[in-house]
């Protein structure tokens, strides 16, 4: 990059984005760590201490349930969004310059909306009332109107709008980066354009195509509002429960032992999503 | 094999007419060079041959058959394209074989295939690497190699040479003639590179604005242009305004007796007379001009004469070098049987 005359980058500029790194991310979890090991004074806070208390109240089928129940919803929010954004960014991609720059710009916009907005329009476009069930009985497809939240499909609904801009994102400069003559190419060779899709397209974008789903499923795992406002208590997630645990019934050890252990499960599940792509990689 | 048929194929895209009517016979295992300058409609007629267009007029048949609704998956042709197309998510052997197996046949064959194929390229024991590990000559063979996998009916390359260096460009145009000629395959090369298409071609179409200008043995077009394009495209000419008259021309007054061996296309009038360099013979009378340079290239020696506001170069072999100095008053000459009269 530089010429050989030139002076190196500086080490030390590596030092304020490391400080950053320790200051914001590695002091608070280590904060974290040590309130999850704390001994809880029952109604009152905690005091420092180390026990597995917290983490053997875990180990139940209770809150293995949460666990399972929050990543089934991420990883199914991760598929239905890749599933969505792949085919609309090879759309987009396809489309005028000034096309894409109003849709990507009304992406943006998408993203301005917070948790709660998205959460609350939902649940009222979805409500028995004001909902579209109206629209749906005015039409005639159901007898009378009625409510389509909460339920599993609203949450679903809520989770993929939330991450949606995102995988969109992510999947957007490698496709639009892909060279149309390899499409060409394939087809020439005999591929429908069908197979050319799945046989080069899709190979050709695995590792974005794998980004993209591991964003979603670590971004709708942090969601506690949504599973609240159009959930049933079913569907409740760990991050849920860790909010109850910590403002509600002030159990931070318990707390913080449950966001050290989605922590961990989620960065398990990545890894084994990178370990599994990298074999096919591979062997392919 | 195959005989290709183009029959007033015409692709326009909005008001333009990339392709104009092109009607063509292409015999059976003939070596094609579509030759012109970039934005003349050669790679648009190469994707309507391939099928990657659809004509906006015209039809399409090979060996009888008509193909022009034919998609470009079922029409069992081959390309290389000029960025290669190769598929980096897999290995030579894969890219070499996807031909085949994308048509479902058993991985053995495939592979057997595969290596056949490399062979032939002398990329013999390369089928295990990536796409990345190879050197632009070798993805070119890859890419060639892919193109002729399933023995198309017709092969197709876009300035498959264009991404190689002056040498290797070279020795592969070679090798692509000579590989073709064993095949027996036949194949059109999309080009701007005149040199190309005289070393490889049996037939050279060249083309202007969307419209073929000639058709052609190489030798032919060079020796005997249709028109002042052509002759301005094909090699070096000199391009001189004249006026043409029973058995002679006019160049800017100077009379030229006209040789029955010259080749007379245009009507008595103004017309444009083309004489290659290797044809303009420097004397004590003649046309007359004024040497602006002198540039000795070792293999031949070039003349260059302003003659008005005309530059003329004549060619020289080394040993026959004219005893000139720039700024010197010459005459020139042209020989007889190398003067073209055009129409104007």
């Amino acid at each position: 990059m530089s010429a050989p005359s030139e002076k190196p980058t500086p080490g030390w500029l590596a030092a304020l984005p490391a400080a950053w790194l320790a200051v914001f991310f590695l002091v608070p979890f280590a904060i974290m760590l040590g309130v999850s090991v704390a001994h809880r004074v029952p109604g009152g806070f905690y005091e420092p201490g180390f026990e597995l208390a917290s983490y053997a109240r875990f180990l139940t089928p209770f809150f293995g349930k949460i666990l399972l129940t929050s990543v089934a919803l991420s990883a199914g929010a991760a598929a239905i969004c890749v599933a969505l954004a792949f085919p609309f960014t090879v759309i987009l991609a396809r489309m005028g310059r000034r096309a894409q720059t109003l849709v990507l710009v009304a992406l943006l916009a998408v993203l301005s909306l917070s948790e709660v907005i998205i959460g609350f329009s939902l649940s009222t476009l979805l409500s028995k009332t004001a909902g579209i069930g109206n629209f749906f009985a005015w039409l005639g497809l159901i007898a009378e109107s009625r409510a389509y939240t909460p339920s599993f499909f609203a949450l679903m609904t809520g989770l993929c709008y939330l991450a949606l801009p995102y995988a969109v994102l992510v999947l957007y400069p490698p496709v639009s980066r892909l060279d149309p003559e390899l499409g060409e190419a394939a087809r020439i060779m005999g591929a429908s354009p069908m197979r050319a899709f799945w046989t080069v397209t899709v190979p050709m974008l695995r590792a974005p195509l794998m980004g993209a789903g591991i964003l979603v499923f670590v971004f709708t795992l942090g969601v506690y509002l949504l599973p609240q406002v159009l959930g049933q208590p079913a569907h409740w997630t760990l991050s849920v429960h860790i909010t109850d645990q910590a403002i509600f019934q002030s159990n931070l050890p318990f707390a913080a032992a449950m966001a050290v252990l989605l922590l961990i499960v989620s960065l398990a599940l990545v890894g084994l999503t990178l370990l599994l792509g990298r074999d096919r990689a591979g062997a392919a | 094999m195959t005989d290709l048929s183009l029959q007033g194929l015409s692709k326009r895209f909005g008001d333009v007419a990339a392709v104009d009517d092109v009607s063509l016979e292409i015999p059976d295992g003939s070596f094609v060079c579509l030759l012109g300058p970039s934005g003349c409609g050669k790679t648009t007629l190469l994707r309507l041959l391939a099928g990657l267009e659809t004509p906006s007029a015209g039809r399409l048949l090979v060996a009888g058959e008509d193909v022009t609704e034919t998609p470009a998956h079922a029409r069992r042709f081959g390309m290389v394209f000029q960025s290669l197309a190769l598929f980096p998510h897999l290995t030579v052997a894969e890219n070499v074989a996807y031909p085949l197996s994308i048509r479902g046949r058993p991985k053995a064959e495939c592979r057997a295939r595969a290596e056949e194929l490399l062979a032939l390229v002398q990329l013999e024991g390369m089928g295990g690497r990536r796409i990345h590990q190879l050197s632009g000559g070798q993805r070119q063979r890859v890419a060639i190699a892919r193109g002729l996998a399933i023995a198309p009916r017709l092969f197709l390359l876009d300035e498959p040479l264009s991404a190689l260096d002056a040498n290797l460009r070279e020795h592969m145009q070679v090798e692509l003639r000579q590989l073709q000629q064993r095949l027996g395959v036949t194949t059109v090369v999309v080009t701007h590179d005149q040199k190309e298409a005289l070393t490889m071609a049996d037939i050279v179409i060249v083309m202007d604005q969307g419209r073929v200008q000639q058709v052609g043995p190489p030798m032919e077009v060079y020796r005997d242009p249709a028109n002042a394009f052509v002759a301005g495209f094909i090699g070096t000419s000199n391009l001189l305004p004249c006026e043409l008259g029973e058995g002679e021309i006019a160049v800017s007054g100077h009379r030229i007796a006209l040789d029955p061996a010259d080749r007379v296309k245009a009507r008595p009038g103004a017309a444009m007379l083309s004489v290659r360099p290797e044809d303009v013979r420097i004397a004590e009378d003649g046309l007359p001009g004024r040497v602006s340079f002198v540039r000795d290239l070792g293999e031949s020696v070039q003349v260059m004469i302003d003659h008005g506001d005309r530059e003329i170069t004549a060619l020289y072999a080394p040993g026959a070098r004219p005893e000139v100095a720039v700024g010197q008053e010459v005459g020139l000459s042209f020989a007889p049987g190398g003067r073209v009269v055009l129409p104007a």
